[in-house]
C-alpha cells in the first residue's frame, strides 16, 4: 500500500490510466471527445473535481460511518461539480456552451466515485491529492488524445487548426461509432506500449 | 482517530452535516458567480445582436415577444443615434431539429433583408446538421440566405419547393433552421407596425404574408404524419 509519491502520480497517468486501462467513465469520454479542445476541457474539469473530492473524502474518511459512505461521497462530488459548473458558466462562457450538459454528468463519472472509494477513503490527504492529480491528468491526456484523433480524422483539424481540407475528413470519426473505433485502437496501442512496463503476474 | 460506528445517530448527523456544508459552499459560490453569469449572458446577447445587424447605436434591451403556437420569438429593435430605425434582430426557435431545439438570431435591415444570422443554440449532429452555423451564409450554389428578403424569396429547402440548398445529408436540420428563419421574419414583419416612419403592414396583407411564409411548413407537417 505504501507506494512512493511519484508512483502514485504515474499510476493514474499510465499504469492505471482511467480510460485506457481501467476503462471507467466511458460516457463523458465518448461524448465530449468530438474535438481536441472539448476533450481537454472536459478532462481538466474532471481533474478539478477529482482532486477536490479526493482531498475532502480523505479528510472526512474517519467521521463518515461505513454504511453511509457512498451517499456522503456522492454529496461531496456533486458539490464540487456544481461549483465548477457555476465557475465555468461565469468566467468561461464559450467553454460552458461547448461542454453544456456534460459538466453535471461528471457527478456520475465512475472514476471520481471510484477513486474516492478505492483510494481516498484509505489514504492521507496529501497522497489522495496526488492520486487525484495523477488520475485527472491521465484522464485528461487520454480524452485529449481521443479528441485529437477524432478531430483530425473527421474534420482535418487539430485544436481548430486546419491540417488538411475538410472534405477529405471521414465524418464517421466525429460521430459516435468513430469514438468507439478510435478508442479501441488507442487502447490497443497503449497496451502494446505499457505491457513491458507492468510487472508480470498482473 | 477511530472510524465512527454506523449507528443511526452517527449516520444521520454526518450526512446532515455534509449536506449543510455543501449547501453553504454552493450558496457562497452562487452568490459570487451570479453577477458574472448574468453579465456574460447579456454580453453574449449584445455581441450576437451587433454581429447580425448593420452598425447601430443602441437597441431595445426589452424585446417585443411574440408567440406563435409553441414558438416564442423575441424582436430586438436597433436604432441610430438620432433614433432612426436601423433594423431588428429576431431570436427564434424551431422545435423540429434533429436533436432538440434550434435557436437562431437573425438580423433584418429595415427593408426586411437578412443581414446575417448566428446560431445561438443547437444540438445537431456534429459534421452534418451543425454545419448550419456557416452553411447558409456561404456563397456556393443556392445555399446562401444572407441578402435575401423572406417575403420575396421562398426560403425553404428545394425538396419542399423552396430555393435554398439544404445541407448535404442534413435535410431535417436545414428545414428546421429555415423554419426558424421564416418564423423570425414573420415576427419582424408583424412588429414593424409599431415603429414610426416605416411602411406598415395591413391586417390582410399580414394574413397573406403569414400564409405565404408558412405555406411550406404545412406541407412539411403533412409529410411527417405519413
Amino acid at each position: 500500500m505504501k507506494d512512493s509519491k511519484f508512483k502514485i502520480l504515474v499510476n493514474g497517468l499510465i499504469t492505471e490510466n482511467p480510460i485506457f486501462v481501467l476503462t471507467l467513465g466511458m460516457c463523458p469520454t465518448l461524448a465530449t471527445s468530438t474535438s481536441a479542445i472539448n476533450g481537454m476541457s472536459m478532462g481538466l474539469a474532471t481533474l478539478f473535481v477529482l482532486v477536490g473530492s479526493n482531498v475532502v473524502v480523505s479528510m472526512l474518511k474517519n467521521i463518515i460511518p461505513d454504511k453511509v459512505r457512498i451517499p456522503a461521497y456522492v454529496m461531496v462530488i456533486a458539490t464540487f461539480v456544481s461549483v465548477i459548473e457555476m465557475l465555468i458558466h461565469a468566467y468561461f462562457p464559450a467553454l460552458y456552451e461547448s461542454l453544456g450538459i456534460f459538466i453535471p454528468l461528471i457527478v456520475v463519472n465512475c472514476i471520481v466515485l471510484g477513486r474516492a472509494e478505492a483510494f481516498a477513503s484509505r489514504n492521507t490527504v496529501f497522497r489522495s491529492a496526488l492520486d487525484g492529480i495523477g488520475m485527472g491528468l491521465g484522464f485528461t491526456l487520454a480524452i485529449t488524445l481521443l479528441g485529437v484523433a477524432r478531430e483530425l480524422l473527421g474534420t482535418g483539424k487539430a485544436f481548430g487548426f486546419i491540417v488538411f481540407p475538410d472534405q477529405y475528413g471521414a465524418l464517421l470519426f466525429v460521430l459516435a461509432p468513430g469514438a468507439f473505433i478510435v478508442l479501441g485502437y488507442l487502447i490497443a496501442i497503449m497496451n502494446k506500449l505499457i505491457r513491458p512496463l507492468t510487472p508480470k503476474g498482473e | 482517530m477511530k472510524k465512527l460506528s454506523s449507528n443511526f445517530l452517527n449516520m444521520v448527523s454526518v450526512l446532515s452535516g455534509i449536506a449543510v456544508l455543501a449547501a453553504f459552499t454552493l450558496s457562497f459560490v452562487y452568490s459570487i458567480t451570479k453577477i458574472p453569469i448574468h453579465n456574460s449572458q447579456t454580453f453574449k446577447l449584445e455581441s450576437a445582436i451587433r454581429a447580425v445587424l448593420p452598425p447601430f447605436d443602441h437597441f431595445d434591451s426589452k424585446p417585443v415577444q411574440m408567440k406563435d403556437g409553441v414558438e416564442v420569438m423575441k424582436v430586438y429593435k436597433a436604432y441610430n443615434k438620432n433614433n432612426t430605425f436601423v433594423g431588428a434582430a429576431v431570436e427564434a426557435t424551431s422545435n423540429n431539429g434533429y436533436k432538440g431545439p434550434i435557436n437562431v438570431l437573425v438580423g433584418f435591415d429595415k427593408q426586411g433583408v437578412i443581414v446575417d444570422y448566428v446560431v445561438l443554440d443547437q444540438n445537431e449532429t456534429p459534421g452534418l446538421g451543425s454545419k448550419m452555423m456557416n452553411w447558409f451564409k456561404t456563397r456556393r450554389g443556392n445555399q446562401n440566405i444572407v441578402g435575401k428578403n423572406p417575403s420575396i424569396a421562398n426560403l425553404s429547402v428545394n425538396k419542399d419547393g423552396g430555393e435554398v440548398d439544404a445541407i448535404t445529408a442534413a435535410t431535417i436540420s436545414s428545414r428546421a433552421f429555415l423554419f426558424a428563419i421564416r418564423n423570425a421574419y414573420f415576427a419582424f414583419e408583424s412588429n414593424l407596425e409599431t415603429t414610426s416612419g416605416i411602411s406598415t403592414v395591413q391586417a390582410d396583407t399580414h394574413k397573406v404574408l403569414k400564409e405565404k411564409i408558412f405555406k411550406v411548413n404545412n406541407v412539411e407537417k403533412k409529410g411527417e404524419k405519413q
